[in-house]
């Protein structure tokens, strides 16, 4: 790979949602790791279906070492973009880059860097677990097919069905035999569709733990529903709705950005006269929500942590209880994706 | 990298499915039984009947037969992937369009090939018989092959348009049974006497019939060869062209 990393640019949309965005190029990829390769280059991506514009103009670039979580709701588009990275549609504008590869002009040899595992995890299933790993690793030209098959079979606990026909697996080994297929070549791009979804607890704390593994050497782009698991593997995550993206940042950042960030529940031991509004006149803080005679929100401005100076402001106060909140995911998504909707 | 890159790994995966499950010996069976049964009846090949070291009998039938058999060969080719979604899975493998679409091609023509190598005993019978025109017999398994090909051409068209295996099944047979049917005297009279002898010139050249008779008579003509050859290329590309449209839908 000669390629030289190139400026990581985000797509900032102009609505209001938009607000919660935050360039890649600041806070997008692994910190400390700004000079990683860029090894998936996405620019000004379109693809229409008819008159529905299901990726509408995204750009990124993801490095080597980055897990880039894609989160949106049904229908955003997230499934489209996967499949014009990997090769599998085409789009109408934009360009994609694999490993120094076009997608245009050279799609055979950037598909040879991508592992893919489609929505579904689709395999043929009246072949079995190594019958199909057989003929993905020839149809990528492995060379080396037995040793290829032994590492991903261990790497994905699959030692027990190898002989097995696919159709007669459980929905978890299903998905192990798609993570091994997308395995099989050591690609430096792996493409997630939904890796863990439908899996039980257990499937899927080993699949993100796999993910998070293959992290290191890889770049990996996977999308999910599951807020969670961005916030657990990923240390980048994006959201998109209709075809466009929303927001490209950390998931601590997202986290910071949620509207509940830092809020401060204080639960007074009795009413107290004008505390409230005393707090509200505070520098730091955007509004006070007066749940009760002794519950007080402390809504702070940009979400910032002022806890500190909240309690020397309330130290003699008697309180029976103190609560800083912090942001979650699920609430940053509603407001950024319903802001589109709407 | 080329065009063809992945072909032989799609052939191999096709090519061994047809026997890791039971449709493929179930064609075997239906294939050699009706054949067979076809050849020897005395209500229809009166092979034995004939007493003649010849496999007129079992030519006669062939085309009729594949008419139902080879579009069912046809119909999963690409309908099953596009239905259980592993198009997807095999169009982001460094594989092309025409290597995959190739490589099923083959794959499908290898195992009616294969069909048509278990029908040899009657081979052998017709050589207890007496003297048999082996250049015939070449040149009737030749016709066989080559028609399949084009049989399965059109089907695997079919397929590509569809992810609905039975439709795939029905307009697959229900044209090769017009590419069939249009070389027959009474089609070629009908279309003479209703648009007149250049329109009935042409339909007759594109009778996947006559051709194939002519080769089961012996004749080894370049004309029928690169017919069979060019109709068989022409659906194969319609179907790839087809398929490219069709494969992310």
């Amino acid at each position: 790979m000669d390629e030289t990393p190139k400026d990581t640019e985000s797509q900032v949309d102009e609505t209001p949602a938009a607000a919660a965005s935050t360039p890649s190029s600041e806070s997008g990829g692994t910190s400390g790791e700004a000079a990683a390769e860029a090894v998936v280059e996405v620019r000004g991506l379109q693809k229409h279906y008819g008159p529905i514009r299901a990726v509408d103009g995204i750009s990124f670039t993801v490095r080597r070492g980055d897990i880039l979580g894609f989160l949106g709701p049904n229908g955003a588009g997230k499934t489209t973009a996967m499949r014009l990275i990997t090769g599998f549609l085409e789009p109408d504008a934009g360009s994609i880059s694999v490993a120094g590869f076009d997608m245009a002009t050279d799609s055979l040899l950037a598909r040879q860097k991508v592992g893919y595992l489609p929505e579904n995890a689709p395999a043929y299933g009246e072949m079995t677990a190594v019958g199909f790993l057989e003929f993905i690793a020839e149809a990528r030209g492995v060379e080396d097919i037995p040793r290829a098959i032994a590492r991903v079979v261990s790497m994905t606990g699959l030692e027990k069905v190898m002989h097995q026909t696919i159709e007669t697996l459980s929905k978890g080994f299903k998905r192990r035999v798609g993570l091994a297929q997308a395995l099989i070549h050591d690609p430096e791009v792996l493409i997630l569709d939904e890796p863990t979804d439908g899996l039980d607890p257990n499937q899927k704390a080993m699949v993100q733990q796999l993910i998070s593994n293959l992290s290191q050497d890889k770049c990996i782009i996977l999308s999910t529903h599951i807020l969670d698991e961005v916030e657990r593997i990923c240390n980048r995550a994006v959201i998109i709705s209709q075809g466009k993206i929303l927001v490209d940042s950390t998931p601590h950042d997202l986290v910071a950005q949620a509207p509940n960030h830092n809020v401060v529940r204080l639960t007074l031991d009795a009413p107290t006269d004008g505390l409230a509004k005393r707090l509200g006149t505070l520098d730091w803080c955007e509004r006070i929500d007066v749940a009760s005679d002794t519950v007080i929100d402390i809504y702070p401005k940009n979400g910032e942590n002022h806890l500190a100076e909240l309690l020397d402001e309330v130290k003699d106060v008697p309180l029976q209880g103190v609560h800083l909140q912090e942001g979650r995911l699920d609430e940053l998504f509603r407001q950024v994706t319903e802001g589109v909707s709407r | 990298m080329s065009r063809f890159t992945g072909l032989r790994a799609v052939f191999k995966r096709e090519f061994k499915g047809y026997f890791s499950s039971p449709l493929g010996y179930i064609f075997i069976v239906i294939f050699l039984v009706a054949s067979g049964w076809l050849t020897l009846s005395r209500d229809f090949g009166r092979f034995l009947e004939l007493r003649q070291a010849s496999l007129d009998p079992f030519f006669t039938y062939i085309p009729w037969l594949f008419v139902v058999l080879v579009p069912a060969v046809a119909m999963r080719l690409w309908a099953e992937e596009r239905k259980t979604g592993t198009v997807e899975l095999l169009f982001t493998l460094p594989v092309t369009l025409e290597a995959s679409y190739l490589g099923k091609f083959l794959a499908g023509w290898c195992f009616l090939g294969f069909s048509l190598l278990l029908s040899t005993p009657l081979v052998l019978q017709v050589e207890r018989l007496g003297d048999p025109d082996w250049g015939v017999l070449f040149t009737g398994y030749l016709g066989c092959l080559l028609l399949a090909a084009a049989y399965l051409a059109i089907g695997m068209l079919f397929s590509a348009i569809t992810k609905n295996q039975v439709v795939a099944f029905i307009l697959g047979t229900a044209a090769t049974v017009v590419f069939l049917i249009i070389g027959l005297p009474e089609t070629l009279e009908a279309i003479g006497k209703y648009l007149g002898g250049y329109a009935e010139q042409v339909l007759w050249s594109l009778s996947l019939a006559d051709h194939f008779a002519t080769m089961t008579r012996g004749l080894l003509e370049l004309g029928s060869l690169f017919f069979f050859i060019a109709f068989t290329a022409g659906w194969l590309y319609c179907g790839m062209a087809a398929l490219d449209r069709t494969k992310a839908s």
